[in-house]
């Protein structure tokens, strides 16, 4: 408004200044980027939907429910998660081909990135918000960069006592400055203290069990607990203990039982919990496994539609929803916490890969990969409310994640 | 005559045909097993086959192994890993199919 009445109260000759001006500040937009106008405004209601097959991501606006940006150029995305900077302006793409990018929110564009392995599987970032780690296959380890800058501060061979190399999963952040990661092959866990970046402390704990697949940590940063593929069963360390000692849980939870082929790995990203329930996916059964988080006992198993993939409790715990693997991918079903009842079962679409809640849990976003769209959901009618084009959507990624421990 | 020539090769083409269909899949059949490559062997295998959980499945990773060994693979699956069998889902053609799309890098 100042700026328009300034204009209108000189004369002609500063009218052409003022287009002269406007025609450089034009120039310089182009000159910038495509999408070089950048927004003015919070970044708490966005986020990040990837689209797996094209090396793509949408920032997307959770209140309006649409789509910002399209950013492209991020490499193999086939198994890609992402996690924020502590001012939710950035988010942190990790790829499969090992490339890790930076994606402004703001102005929808790359921002850096580098190849930092040739393949990888997840990533986490501190607790201070200044390092970002990322998990790798090849080679195996961990290596923690600088958040701004993206430069190499660290790097975290996951060699076991033989000197092999090992995959890593279920790298997350710790309260301590800490990340923790699992060896796949290994079947170890380590705690890595980057108090001091340049010399980072790493604490091992072996023989965990066979084929560790995934891990997460609890909201209060205590319990890091670690799902086996290669037996029935988890492990739970209690990060809170000075001399933590790995504890088996819930363990050969499928006896009696035939396991089924797994056709997807579960995945333990996020914590389904309710009160003192947990639930948590049953590997190669149609189960949701409840967990006492006091007694670390099992509560109970929800028969299913398939085999569970993601378990995740809304904000708040009322409700848990589940996904599942092909090839019954084409459902959801939402779970009450109290009765431990399926009440009610979706069918967004053909492979639906991801729920991402909006932040408090108004709506679930879910993403659809075979009808290329992404379905939001009212989680209290569980009717739907819009849904976005997306082109093979995967992974789907709020802001408010930046303010979580271990997401 | 002509007649009855034309219909024997009508006859002849139908049964070559059938004979190729059961062979190998068609070419709707060859687009929903490169679907199904793409975009679910890749949750383990990669998008570009660099592997990931599960090994690379470039042609170059793949060219000193048994094709039988290959099929074998894919239909039974390999106990001890999270390779799962895809028997029932898949025939034997499909895997064979599969495994010369993988030799060839088709889609790449």
């Amino acid at each position: 408004m100042a700026g328009g009445s300034l204009a209108q109260g000189r004369g002609p000759v500063n009218h052409s200044v003022s287009a002269r001006l406007w025609l450089a500040i034009l120039l310089l937009a182009v000159a910038q980027s495509p999408s070089a106008a950048c927004l003015l405004r919070g970044t708490g209601d966005l986020g990040v939907v990837i689209e797996r097959a094209s090396g793509s991501v949408q920032v997307v606006d959770t209140t309006a429910r649409s789509s910002l940006f399209r950013v492209t150029g991020l490499g193999d995305l086939s198994h890609a998660s992402v996690v924020f900077s502590r001012d939710a302006r950035y988010a942190y793409v990790f790829g499969r081909d090992g490339g890790l990018s930076k994606i402004d929110l703001l102005c929808g564009r790359l921002d850096k990135r580098v190849m930092q392995a040739g393949n990888s599987i997840g990533g986490a970032i501190s607790q201070d918000g200044r390092l970002v780690a990322v998990s790798n296959y090849t080679p195996g380890g961990v290596k923690v960069f600088d958040a701004a800058t993206l430069d190499q501060v660290a790097d975290l061979p996951a060699l076991d006592d033989k000197g092999h190399s090992s995959k890593v999963v279920g790298l997350v952040d710790a309260p301590g400055q800490r990340f923790v990661y699992t060896l796949y092959d290994a079947g170890e866990i380590r705690i890595a203290d980057m108090s001091d970046p340049h010399a980072p402390k790493v604490e091992r704990f072996r023989d965990i069990g066979r084929q560790p697949y995934d891990a997460l940590i609890t909201p209060d940063g205590r319990n890091y607990i670690a799902g086996l593929f290669g037996e029935d069963g988890l492990v739970r360390l209690d990060l809170w203990q000075d001399k933590p000692v790995p504890q088996r849980i819930l363990d050969h939870y499928g006896r009696g039982e035939k396991k089924l082929p797994v056709y997807k790995m579960p995945h333990l990203e996020g914590w389904a919990v309710a009160g003192r329930r947990i639930f948590l996916p049953a590997v190669g059964h149609h189960e949701v496994l409840v967990m006492d988080s006091d007694s670390w006992q099992e509560a109970g198993r929800i028969p299913v539609h398939g085999q569970p993939v993601f378990v995740e409790a809304e904000p708040g715990g009322r409700h848990v929803w589940v996904n599942f693997a092909h090839p019954l991918n084409d459902t959801v079903q939402v779970i009450d916490t109290q009765t431990l009842k399926v009440i009610a079962t979706l069918k967004p679409g053909k492979a639906v890969l991801h729920m991402e809640f909006a932040p408090r849990g108004a709506a679930v976003w879910v993403s659809v990969r075979d009808d290329d769209v992404v379905r939001i959901y009212d989680t209290t009618t569980f009717r739907e409310l819009a849904h976005l084009p997306a082109e093979k959507p995967s992974g789907i990624f709020f802001t408010d994640r930046a303010h979580r421990v271990g997401l | 005559m002509r007649m009855t020539f034309d219909t024997l090769l009508l006859i002849m083409t139908a049964a070559g045909m059938a004979a190729t269909a059961g062979a190998a899949p068609d070419s709707a059949r060859q687009s929903e097993l490169l679907y199904l490559l793409n975009q679910d062997c890749s949750a383990c295998h990669g998008m570009t086959r660099k592997g990931g959980l599960g090994p690379p499945l470039l042609p170059s990773s793949l060219r000193d192994r048994p094709t039988r060994l290959l099929v074998t693979t894919i239909l039974d699956g390999r106990p001890g890993t999270p390779m799962p069998p895809w028997r029932g889902e898949l025939s034997e053609q499909d895997a064979q199919w599969l495994v010369e799309a993988l030799r060839r890098g088709e889609g790449l």
